[in-house]
């Protein structure tokens, strides 16, 4: 780190410390609004299995992010811009089957490629910004601004009304997309609705872990939380708190060493998913012993 | 159990959005007729001058090959596919318009294997799942306490119904076929709906598992008057439990009680092609010269021969 800082161990001493410089204070409080937004649509991408969409849109944001630093305007507005128009091309792609996105996989793929192209052109062209492509790709919070912890609190804010109010028919809709259209749920307006808000969510999510380590907040506490509980309500609140804290253990490590945020979040994100996996395999290899003494009754015709 | 005692609440407050409907509160009419009804399919015409009245507590099964259109039967009473001909009528209105009504259980498709949620769970969603916003934790006070603890009972009141309380709380995806198919049913019975359309429930459970939930289907539509619907590929699991049977040709349709269409000469008739039907001495039928299989697909057992 460039203040060469190294920490007292004490946490009130050291979180005092880095809350002296404003940009930290900016760092938690942009990493805090983004882990929870990132969180919760990350267990509705796991539960509707759009991870590679998610993965698309983030690397759709690269250019964006680029493209605005190249002609002067904060990255922040490249990611959403990217981010919500790739959201709306994916919406717009013709679906092969309810719910799949894998007959698509080469049309994505070829988007993925020519997205990462335009990102690192626009990177070169904007020849000043040496560090600048490690800071988009694996993330960086130096240097966020009041103003950009104001847009992702407001755009963070607006996609959780949102969720708030379509979240039970959208995950009827990833449930079970035959029964509730049967049940007049609009399954297809749903699903345009949940790419854009996963778009608003990659785009927050980038700010922090760059590019390549979105999934670090949109994947990993998600698929941790749902390794260790199939209560849904449950399994968002756990998706949260693991959200927040690989954020605030990654910004602190980050600080005192000189390596970049992302690397650290996605580390302990990826311890987490590890540890909790060994619990679920512990657990289910307990209750397959208890079945056997007692086996689950079965129903019998009258 | 008769729908009387389903219906009694836990909380002692009637409440119409999540209690089954009483009986004298089930349609009177029939709840569905189609008159001269045909269908298009792919520009290709399945069925046509189809007329079908059901009763409630009325136990249909629509038999016949594949391709002939038997979902697309389904997909016309859900009002998702418009008749080209003819008219349909569905609980005393226009199919499409009273699908809260109507359980449905669409031809399956297990789940995920890494589904991460519980049966119980996917019961909730058939009685709430159509509602916008969130679900608030059953303790939770305020608002909708009440409405929100008689769901739970409701959802906990069907669970035990078709027999899944063993297994509700766990993972839907490391469920067995038939222990999903239950849950799946319980879900489609949740609403109380006053038709149940079941697009090939029993083809992925094993015998015992048809045996089961064909007599578990057959108690709910005795028990509360709920009108079945089920499209099968083999009669013999439900065959003591039918009312009616709807057969579905490539040449034509034929409605009537199970003896009286599955037999040689209605057969014959239907697909112009000789048909014997056998009675084997367990009371099964066995189909003989079925037109299917002669033209290949005998890999796909329309019936279950000895």
């Amino acid at each position: 780190m460039i203040f060469a800082a190294s920490p007292s161990w004490n946490p009130i001493i050291d979180l005092q410390e880095m809350w002296s410089f404003p940009f930290m204070v900016n760092a938690f409080r942009a990493g805090t609004i983004v882990a929870v937004l990132a969180g919760v649509m990350g267990w509705f991408m796991v539960l509707r299995r759009q991870s590679f969409a998610g993965h698309t849109l983030s690397l759709i944001g690269f250019p964006g992010a680029a493209g605005a630093v190249l002609i002067g305007v904060a990255a922040s507005y490249g990611y959403f811009a990217f981010c919500l128009a790739g959201a709306l091309v994916i919406a717009a792609l013709p679906r092969a089957g309810p719910g799949g996105y894998s007959e698509e996989s080469a049309v994505t793929g070829t988007v993925q490629s020519f997205a990462l192209a335009c990102g690192f052109l626009f990177v070169a062209l904007y020849k000043g910004f040496l560090n600048g492509i490690n800071a988009l790709l694996f993330g960086n919070f130096l240097g966020i601004s009041t103003g950009q912890v104001t847009l992702l609190g407001v755009v963070a804010a607006l996609s959780l009304a949102a969720l708030a109010v379509i979240g039970r028919p959208l995950a009827f809709a990833s449930i079970d997309p035959d029964v509730a259209t049967a049940r007049n749920v609009p399954v297809r307006a749903l699903s345009v609705a949940f790419l854009v808000l996963l778009g608003a969510a990659t785009a927050e999510a980038s700010q922090i872990t760059g590019t390549l380590l979105v999934f670090a907040l949109l994947v990993m506490p998600a698929a941790t939380a749902q390794a260790l509980t199939a209560r849904p309500g449950r399994a968002l609140a756990l998706t949260v708190t693991i959200g927040l804290l690989v954020t605030w253990l990654g910004l602190s490590v980050a600080y005192y060493t000189p390596f970049p945020v992302g690397f650290f979040v996605t580390s302990f994100a990826f311890a987490g998913y590890v540890a909790a996996q060994g619990v679920r395999h512990t657990r289910s290899r307990w209750r397959a012993g208890t079945t056997e003494v007692s086996p689950t009754p079965t129903w019998t015709a009258p | 159990m008769t729908a009387h005692s389903l219906n009694s609440d836990v909380d002692q407050q009637p409440s119409n959005t999540v209690a089954p409907r009483k009986e004298e509160q089930r349609p009177v009419g029939p709840v569905i007729t189609l008159c001269d009804a045909a269908v298009e399919r792919g520009g290709r015409r399945l069925w046509s001058g189809l007329n079908l009245t059901i009763a409630a507590g009325e136990f249909v099964a629509v038999l016949g090959p594949n391709g002939v259109g038997k979902s697309t039967l389904i997909q016309v009473i859900l009002g998702a596919l418009p008749l080209i001909e003819g008219e349909v009528r569905v609980l005393a209105g226009p199919a499409g318009r009273a699908n809260e009504r109507i359980g449905y259980l669409p031809q399956r498709r297990s789940f995920d294997p890494s589904l991460r949620v519980r049966g119980r769970d996917i019961v909730r969603l058939g009685l709430d799942g159509h509602r916008w916003g969130l679900p608030l934790p059953a303790w939770w006070p305020w608002p909708g306490g009440t409405a929100r603890r008689a769901t739970t009972a409701r959802v906990e009141e069907v669970i035990n119904l078709v027999g899944a309380s063993a297994y509700a709380d766990r993972p839907v995806g490391e469920l067995s076929g038939g222990e999903q198919q239950r849950l799946l049913i319980a879900q489609a019975l949740a609403p109380a709906p006053d038709l149940l359309l079941l697009d090939e429930p029993l083809d992925s459970l094993d015998l015992p598992n048809q045996a089961a939930v064909a007599a578990l289907i057959a108690r709910i539509c005795r028990a509360q008057r709920v009108a079945v619907i089920m499209v099968a590929h083999d009669v013999n699991p439900i065959l003591s439990h039918l009312d009616t049977v709807v057969y579905l040709a490539p040449g034509g349709s034929k409605i009537g009680s199970p003896r009286e269409v599955i037999t040689g000469p209605t057969l014959t008739e239907l697909f112009g092609t000789p048909i014997e039907v056998l009675t084997a001495s367990d009371g099964r039928l066995v189909v003989i010269g079925h037109p299917e299989r002669c033209q290949g697909h005998a890999e796909r057992h329309t019936w279950q021969e000895p």
